[in-house]
């Protein structure tokens, strides 16, 4: 019988275990912040919420070095919040607020903040993975140590720039790293009926030569794993890795989706017995983290979320004159004389 | 007549249309089960069934390349790109391939498609979500363009555009879906290529399109009832084939011509209008031609930001009342 893991015998210490789980708290509970704040009507436009899938966001960002890249889809409140990015910031920018990452001009689906590695949130789907690809390019090319991680979903699998991508990461082994958190459902649609193989991600991969990779997402530590080794892989030269993350999410596709696709109970079943915060609470008892401790990951996590709610919604809106900022290098967007 | 909503109307039309020509098909994301995410396509996949109304995966160049395929093998499919910002992911369809097979073939082959697409602003979805791109469509010969701004003028244009022998863009506008209007009770075919004087006017005249339309009818009655100004309105519906007729006639009779566009100002379709009213009716005018657009700009995520980006009823209101004075 194998022994028994304990914190003593454990490749993941006992610092990183609670980042881990900080993390995915912390994506948790702003993202419900979120939800609610769009039920108050502050929330404008649409959003994509995370929940169910934060053990991907954590598992990734707390395994990359501050010089790595993230690119997100939509689907990016979590990955932003996961590299550190300002809490006021993100809510701020759903809330179209002038203290927003992007002060309002990108809104909920571009989250951008490069000071934290962050380079974007696309809302085109399959755009962000050839850029992905060309940022570890600039990093084999510059010789920087950085890799570039790409997010996206089940559904991103069936677009010309999912496959475009791979090959040419492969083909000049690129340090990037394919990450598809596999929800089941692109949008209201069963990802299986729509797609020719089962794992949509995986069973790509030996078109391209790649391992296929299919790990749990909602367990942090596994997913803390294999990115470690994805990103040792690609640091040291040996080119791209594509993962697949089994997951599914908590919440409706955008704010406007109550699901009614889903079939009958599944998604309760998936609350309550595969609900990752929840799993990973147990975890961090079972390895003997004393209950005081979780307890005051989340005290300040919800403290710190109070905080920035209450700071973005005394921000003002946007300052008219931003409008038409930013559009050329020089700052305007003047295009005549 | 009924009363329909925009999205109701688009059901109606691609029912109606489906009823008559069992080679029409409907493809596209999220279309068939769950009705479209405009939910404007609700209730075909329960009345045509999965042979004919169809799920696809997130492959808009096969989803254009094989509506393709099928017209110019017998069908007459339409195909949903979601929102019209994704076009540009398969534009090689719409730019090099359904518009040019015709002529390459010199008329041996042919694509009676439409492809169906939610455009324009006004949801605070930001620039990735929000564009009006009618005039990136205007610029490819062989492509024709409707955007309807009436429950009415979606059934009977999107009706003929089913019909229509060459591909078709149809731009639905994602702020006008909720809107009800009458529509004609049985069989309802309009024509492409045909304005409409939506309000009449013997001061100016505003050529306008789609959620531009409204607007431009309110500025026109608040012109009138604050400063007797009568300002004659032209829904453009199709910007191919242009209706110059109806515009010439209108521009003739004031004299003055505003065009008011969601699209950004460079090259939008304003601009060709203008320019062929100052080659063939120079004469006609009393003062210069003014185009009311978005600026040269993305679109912000921010309501307050977007709505002073998109021309408003203010905007044209103030503009109008500026240049006449
Ligand atoms: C090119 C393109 N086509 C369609 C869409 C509309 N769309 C937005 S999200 C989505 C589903 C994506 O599913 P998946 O990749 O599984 O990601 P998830 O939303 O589940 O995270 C679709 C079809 C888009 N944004 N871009
Ligand atoms: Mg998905």
């Amino acid at each position: 019988m194998a022994k028994k893991q304990t914190l003593k015998n454990d490749d993941i210490n006992e610092k990183k275990r609670l980042e881990l789980y900080n993390t995915q708290y912390l994506i948790r509970f702003a993202e419900q912040r979120a939800y609610d704040l769009f039920l108050e009507n502050l929330v404008k436009g649409t959003s994509h919420l995370s929940l169910g899938q934060e053990a991907i966001a954590s598992g990734f960002a707390n395994a990359m070095q501050k010089n790595d890249k993230s690119f997100c889809t939509y689907r990016g409140h979590a990955h932003t919040l996961a590299r550190g990015a300002s809490v006021v910031g993100v809510l701020g920018e759903l809330m179209q607020r002038d203290c927003g990452l992007m002060r309002g001009k990108g809104g909920s689906m571009h989250l951008t903040d490069t000071s934290k590695g962050v380079m974007g949130s696309y809302a085109i789907i399959g755009a962000h993975l050839p850029m992905a690809v060309g940022s570890a390019w600039r990093a084999q090319y510059l010789g920087h140590d950085d890799v570039a991680t790409v997010f996206f979903g089940d559904g991103t699998t069936n677009i010309g720039a999912f496959h475009e991508a791979l090959n040419y990461a492969v083909v000049y082994k690129l340090p990037v790293v394919f990450v598809c958190e596999n929800n089941n459902y692109m949008e209201y649609t069963p990802i299986e009926s729509i797609t020719a193989v089962k794992n949509p991600a995986a069973d790509r991969a030996s078109a391209y030569g790649l391992e296929s990779i299919i790990i749990d997402g909602n367990n942090a530590d596994e997913v803390y794993r294999t990115a470690q080794k994805a990103y040792a892989k690609a640091r040291a030269g040996e080119g791209p890795s594509l993962i697949e993350c089994k997951t599914y999410r908590l919440s409706g596709h955008s704010r406007a989706d109550p699901g009614s696709y889903r079939p009958k109970g599944e998604l309760e079943h998936w609350k309550k017995n595969n609900d990752p915060i929840t799993r990973y609470r147990e975890r961090l008892i079972e390895f003997g983290i004393k209950q005081n401790v979780i307890d005051d990951i989340e005290n300040n996590v919800k403290e710190l979320v109070d905080q920035a709610t209450e700071e973005a919604k005394n921000s003002p809106v946007p300052p008219e004159d931003i409008l038409t900022t930013n559009v050329y290098a020089n700052g305007g967007w003047a295009w005549r004389n | 007549m009924a009363q329909l909503t925009y999205r109701e109307a688009v059901a109606a039309a691609i029912a109606q249309e489906m009823e008559r020509d069992e080679t029409v098909a409907f493809i596209g994301e999220d279309v068939a089960k769950a009705g479209g995410v405009f939910k404007a396509t609700v209730g075909l996949f329960d009345k045509f069934g999965p042979k004919r109304v169809i799920d696809t995966p997130i492959s808009e160049q096969a989803i254009l390349g094989a509506a393709m395929g099928a017209a110019m093998t017998g069908m007459r499919p339409i195909a949903e790109i979601m929102f019209s910002d994704f076009l540009a992911v398969c534009w090689d369809f719409v730019a090099n391939e359904m518009s040019k097979s015709r002529y390459m073939s010199d008329g041996q082959l042919k694509c009676p498609l439409v492809v169906r697409t939610g455009n324009g602003g006004g949801s605070r979805f930001g620039a990735q979500h929000s564009q009006s791109i009618e005039n990136w469509a205007m610029a490819i010969p062989g492509i024709k363009v409707v955007a309807p701004s009436t429950p009415a003028d979606v059934k009977g244009l999107l009706a003929a555009s089913i019909r229509d022998n060459d591909p078709v863009i149809f731009f639905e506008h994602k702020s006008l879906y909720a809107i009800k209007g009458e529509v004609p009770d049985g069989e309802h075919v309009d024509t492409l290529g045909t304005a409409k004087v939506v309000r009449e006017g013997k001061d100016a005249t505003i050529i306008a399109l789609a959620l531009m339309v409204p607007r431009a009818v309110a500025a026109a009655d608040k012109l009138m009832q604050e400063h007797g100004i009568d300002v004659e309105v032209v829904d453009l519906r199709t910007l191919v084939p242009l209706d110059m007729k109806t515009i010439s006639k209108s521009v003739s009779k004031t004299g003055r011509l505003f065009t008011v566009e969601e699209n950004p100002r460079l090259c939008g379709w304003g601009a060709e209008i203008v320019s062929i009213v100052v080659d063939e009716l120079f004469w006609d005018l009393d003062g210069p031609a003014v185009r009311i657009t978005t600026p040269h700009i993305p679109l912000p995520a921010a309501d307050n930001l977007e709505d002073i980006a998109i021309p408003s009823v203010d905007r044209i209101y103030n503009k109008i009342l500026d240049v006449l004075k």
